[in-house]
């Protein structure tokens, strides 16, 4: 019996994207011939200063690449590798390790909604589908489930730009975009940061 | 901590003063008898210091439960690059201590960690933040630089031997970082793949120099135990489960949230006393005493002392002291798909028996759940539980097989009732006309 293949000869759908075969394995960019923009350099060169081996400042290097250009762009992953004299391959095998960065391009507000079992025990699934629902189409939102995001006390929750909100109810949600996209503050009086500890007797 | 009616009365460690405004600065902090055992402890030697540790019992609070001062005591001495590292990576669902710790009062966890680097004699520190804690991280650094301008970190501290370090390093998001060797090597600027054991960090840890790694609350404890003496705070919970601990309670609770309490407390008294209970007209079906990866327990075992020991001997653990309470609203199946799913998708992938088993209990609880399953399904799924369990190089296998184990062997009967109850409404399994039974 015959197997239906890919192009690439392969079973797996995608396994190549990563690389182009034709291409000859690219290497630590020629600090000569390649741009890098002064505050992305700056930023990587004080981080690789805080560590005995430079190495340590590839994921500090990385978030700050990924702030630049929205997502860690083939362009973006060669800068780093120029600045930090390691492979584009090393960093791109870190970056795509963590959830956090982005090896396709993404909306520039991340909205994560938990929904590991603590806050879907309240919830979550619920609010995610509300909030894909309330930025449909808009490219400018990268809403994604993300596993547990350390904040079961205010679940269901969501991480916003970096801003924890919760507990969430659905119609939050069209709140969020709204806000979003006229740049306020996220539900102020939803932020964590204002919440107080649940612990009755650590209220003297 | 119990008054004269044996009422809990408030005597908080971590927690006293958590939420005065501005404890996050250094002035208030200090105004609250912050550094002062830092600076007691400096005036001690080292084995002072460490002896303090290891009178006071206290266990590591990130989910091992390992002895905190014998830890320290494993770091060889010598004048060679020695390492702290602070385990900020909380990242096991149903936990969010560390969180509000490092939020409202990271002054403690710096003055804890300055203490417990110059027990060990380390002289480079690091904080690994979990990548998502960004305003965390951001009042972190504030209170770093804080202790740094106040002669707290660096060369020489206040007139001392003792110099160090400290660099708060984020991360990017992935569970596995939380495993003490994953860590290291996310630390370093690789991949987080846990290594092989031993050696033990203590030996060869980051850059491959003796390391001691500690959880955030841990190291947050080591003023309070300077302050009162190694001694007297092991007066405190029970006599192998010392001091407080803070629980993180989520879930189908009332009043979910963190509350320190003494160890040894009945755990019906945090479920029910301090979080509330379920909601009205619900009972508790099932509940995770240490975080996702701890086996079940069942609303019997609320009576049992919340303490290392005794989660332990009922077939669990106390682990990092997250209860997450499910009540019976909730199926068993949904529960343990979820989590099945959160481990496939956080498996680094460096050792087989984690990377398929996850993946292959992930598609058999899909068929239990679509009820294309048969009950014998169930047997695989234990005994594939069974193959992952101490086969690998970390534990992230057996965080996924040990609730998953316990959730089939504990429910297996409402397990068995979806698998029908789902054939039953997809028209599987009907009896063939003709066929005799």
């Amino acid at each position: 019996m015959s197997v239906a293949r890919y192009d690439h000869g392969s079973r797996i759908p995608g396994w190549d994207d990563a690389v182009d075969l034709s291409k000859d394995p690219a290497e630590v960019p020629d600090p000569a011939t390649m741009p890098v923009p002064a505050e992305l350099r700056a930023a990587i060169e004080a981080a690789m200063a805080k560590y005995p081996d430079f190495r340590s400042a590839a994921i500090p290097a990385l978030h700050a690449a990924q702030d630049l250009h929205g997502w860690c762009s083939p362009e973006a992953i060669e800068q780093v590798a120029c600045v930090m004299r390691l492979t584009p391959a090393y960093l791109t095998a870190v970056a795509t390790f963590y959830d956090m960065f982005a090896t396709q391009p993404v909306g520039r507000h991340a909205v994560y909604v938990c929904t590991n079992i603590s806050c879907s025990l309240r919830g979550a699934d619920a609010l995610h589908s509300a909030m894909q629902e309330a930025a449909a189409d808009d490219p400018d939102f990268n809403v994604r489930a993300f596993e547990c995001l350390g904040a079961c006390d205010i679940a269901p929750m969501a991480s916003v730009n970096g801003v924890y909100v919760g507990p969430l109810e659905v119609s939050d949600a069209e709140t969020i975009v709204a806000q979003l996209r006229a740049g306020e503050d996220v539900l102020p009086e939803k932020q964590l940061l204002r919440r107080a500890c649940a612990d009755p007797g650590a209220r003297s | 901590m119990r008054g004269p009616g044996g009422e809990i009365v408030s005597d908080k460690l971590l927690f006293k003063d958590i939420d005065e405004p501005g404890l996050a600065t250094i002035d208030v902090y200090k105004r609250r008898g912050g550094y002062q055992s830092l600076e007691r402890a400096l005036k001690c030697s080292r084995e002072e210091v460490l002896q303090n540790l290891m009178d006071s019992g206290l266990r590591g609070r990130g989910g091992a439960g390992f002895a905190m001062g014998r830890k320290a005591s494993f770091l060889p001495r010598g004048t060679m690059d020695k390492y702290l590292v602070c385990n900020a990576d909380e990242s096991e669902p149903g936990t969010f201590k560390d969180r509000e710790l490092m939020q409202k009062s990271p002054h403690m966890l710096v003055e804890g960690m300055i203490i417990a680097a110059y027990a060990a004699d380390a002289n480079r520190s690091f904080i690994y933040i979990r990548g998502e804690y960004q305003q965390q991280a951001e009042i972190l650094e504030r209170a770093i630089q804080e202790a740094r301008d106040a002669g707290y970190l660096g060369e020489r501290i206040l007139g001392s031997d003792h110099s160090l370090s400290l660099v708060l390093h984020r991360g990017a998001g992935a569970y596995i970082c939380g495993e003490e060797t994953g860590l290291l090597d996310s630390l370093e600027g690789k991949r987080g793949n846990p290594r092989l054991k031993p050696p033990f960090p203590a030996n060869q840890g980051l850059y491959q120099g003796p390391t001691l790694i500690n959880n955030v609350e841990t190291l947050a404890t080591v003023p309070h135990i300077i302050r009162m003496g190694g001694g007297e705070y092991a007066k405190l919970g029970t006599e192998t489960s010392t001091g407080t601990k803070l629980v993180s309670v989520s879930g189908n609770v009332q009043r979910p949230g963190n509350y320190e309490i003494e160890l040894g407390i009945p755990s019906r008294e945090i479920v029910y006393g301090l979080a509330g209970g379920p909601e009205r007209g619900r009972e508790i079906k099932l509940w995770f005493p240490g975080g996702s990866s701890s086996p079940v327990l069942t609303p019997a075992e609320l009576d049992l002392p919340y303490d290392f020991d005794s989660m332990a001997k009922a077939g669990s653990m106390l682990g990092s002291g997250a209860i997450i309470v499910v009540d019976d609203s909730v199926s068993v199946v949904d529960v343990a798909l979820k989590l099945a799913k959160f481990y496939r998708h956080e498996s680094c992938g460096k050792c087989t028996p984690c990377r398929e088993g996850t993946n292959w209990t992930v598609k058999m609880l899909q068929r239990v759940e679509s009820g294309e399953a048969t009950p014998m399904d169930l047997d695989i799924i234990a005994s594939v539980q069974q193959q992952i369990m101490g086969n690998c190089l970390c534990v992230l296998g057996d965080a996924m097989a040990m609730p998953v184990a316990s959730m089939v062997s504990k429910f297996r009967g409402e397990f068995e009732a979806h698998i029908e109850a789902r054939r039953a409404a997809t028209g599987l399994g009907a009896p063939l006309a003709g066929v005799g039974v």
